[in-house]
């Protein structure tokens, strides 16, 4: 009847621990399963169903195994050849195909570093490439990446540009981004990738993945990116958002050749069109680049897009032999 | 001290659906209740002479202050939690006719006057990483490998019974028994005791 006897025989179970017990194994079985079928739903419900008491320890099962998620960001380092990414000249906007040489040429003198392969798209062009493990990357428009040719090949360098990744999972071997020396490890996803300059941009759609960034002063900022957030690196900073998976996907429409406007100002839709032609769109008037536009173009089809801006939005348009100017 | 808390005897007879239909319920638990769990569980095993019964009766402390949320939300949640924890332990003293001798004394010793947010709850939100990844260390050696394996490595459960050459069943118990174990560590035990381990 002593405290201690009661201790000691903490296996003689309670009725609450029962159904602790039993939550655990409802969390696990939901939130590990790979395909969590209709029927397994139905019985966890009915459970639920039966007594508030079960409700209440599922709530408490499944907020501790939440505050485990965050544990990934543990996950141990693969070895890193960072001098050499460190290297990278980022911001010299040399030519790519310079660049990637030189690159090349770097790992090449390195015995330890894995030798590379460099795949480029010019301004207007996509690229698609599949990786031996079936893994998809797509290139977008004035892309450079390398992609390591190890035994796994399961790291590539965004030099610059912008690629979406759909990534087969494999637990030994995450597969890794690199961007500058911002990385990003998938936990088995889609994401896009972009290299902007002076900051990164990661939109995660499916899955999970983490985003390590370093700071200036080498102190490692890192997240975890679910679906629909959208984290911003630049060199002193890491800021995630959320927003809809749908404008994601809206952002993603170059991968069918397309840029989706919604509610997109005609300074952001020049940006946009900027990036994929070389004859460049210039808005001179800060007011005008303010209106909005919804529509859908082609990528390389500026003319569409100027014929809206002449015939629609009722502005003048200046077509030189170097760029099209728009004014009011 | 013994002559109030009528209130809560017909427990034994309640409205099942009312709690988990309520919205709102479920994040108001975890946000405000669950952070109160190890002064809650220390409360109740210092006014309670079998150890044993504690975690029956905390069973039994939630749910009636979920079932009181449904209905209204309560303004201050730490005071309403303890003051049904009282009233839970006089119900039981009256029902079993036992009088533990310091029974139900301790209550205005927790200083409840303001419901600040509390340590607990601060604490919780800016170490929550060391927290867990301590309470992770002292599972016991294969219940821990399984939860890494997952939640470290992001292994598929299949890739965990290779890895630890077990069947993907026995990854599904160490995997539920960890986390019943980190449940205990990260809620129940207080924080002192997780300062000194």
């Amino acid at each position: 009847m002593s405290e201690t006897t009661s201790e000691a025989t903490g296996e003689a179970t309670s009725e609450a621990r029962e159904i602790k017990r039993r939550a655990a194994q409802f969390v696990i079985a939901r939130r590990t399963s790979e395909e969590w079928s209709e029927v397994d739903q139905k019985a966890l419900d009915a459970w639920l169903a039966e007594r508030v008491e079960h409700s209440i320890a599922y709530w408490r099962m499944d907020a501790a195994w939440e505050s485990t998620n965050r544990l990934s960001i543990l996950r141990p380092q693969r070895s890193e050849p960072a001098p050499r990414t460190s290297l990278m000249p980022r911001t010299a906007k040399a030519v790519a195909a310079i660049a990637a040489v030189a690159l090349v040429a770097y790992a090449a003198q390195s015995e330890f570093a894995p030798k590379e392969k460099v795949y480029a798209s010019a301004i207007g062009d996509r690229k698609i490439l599949t990786l031996a493990d079936g893994s998809r990357i797509e290139l977008n428009t004035d892309t450079v990446l390398r992609v390591a040719q190890d035994e796994t090949g399961r790291k590539v360098w965004l030099d610059r540009g912008e690629a979406y990744f759909s990534i087969k999972h494999d637990g030994a071997h995450p597969f890794v981004v690199q961007v500058g020396k911002h990385r990003i490890t998938d936990l088995g996803t889609k994401f896009v990738v972009r290299e902007a300059g002076e900051r990164v941009d990661v939109s995660l759609l499916e899955g999970r993945a983490r985003i390590d960034a370093p700071d200036a002063e080498d102190k490692t900022h890192s997240a975890i990116l679910m679906p629909g957030d959208v984290a911003v690196a630049t060199n002193n900073s890491l800021s995630v958002r959320k927003t809809e998976t749908r404008r994601i996907e809206n952002d993603l429409a170059w991968r069918t050749g397309l840029l989706v406007f919604n509610n997109t100002t005609l300074g952001e839709a020049a940006n946009a069109f900027n990036r994929y032609n070389n004859k460049k769109l210039v808005i001179e008037n800060p007011q005008t680049a303010g209106l909005t536009i919804d529509g859908t173009f082609h990528t390389n089809n500026v003319g569409a897009f100027v014929d809206v801006v002449q015939h629609v939005l009722k502005l003048n348009v200046k077509n030189n032999q170097s760029e099209i100017v728009i004014s009011p | 001290m013994i002559d109030r808390g009528d209130n809560h005897r017909e427990g034994a007879k309640r409205h099942f659906g009312a709690v988990m239909a309520a919205p709102g319920v479920q994040e108001w638990f975890v946000r405000e209740v669950l952070p109160l769990e190890a002064a809650l569980v220390q409360y109740l095993q210092h006014n309670w002479r079998n150890k044993a019964d504690v975690e029956d009766i905390l069973q039994d402390v939630y749910v009636k202050v979920c079932e009181a949320a449904a209905k209204e939300r309560p303004q201050q949640t730490k005071s309403f939690v303890f003051t049904t924890a009282r009233n839970t332990l006089i119900d039981r003293v009256r029902k079993e006719q036992v009088v533990p001798i310091e029974a139900v004394a301790d209550l205005d010793a927790l200083n409840m006057a303001a419901d600040d947010p509390g340590p607990e709850r601060a604490a919780l939100a800016r170490d929550e990483l060391r927290r867990v990844q301590a309470a992770l260390d002292r599972l016991p050696p294969r219940r821990r490998q399984a939860v890494y394996l997952r939640q470290v490595e992001g292994l598929s459960r299949r890739e965990i019974a290779t890895r630890m050459g077990i069947g993907e069943e026995t990854v599904k118990e160490y995997l539920a028994e960890g986390l019943f174990d980190l449940a205990e560590l990260l809620f129940s035990e207080p924080a002192d005791m997780r300062r000194r381990r």
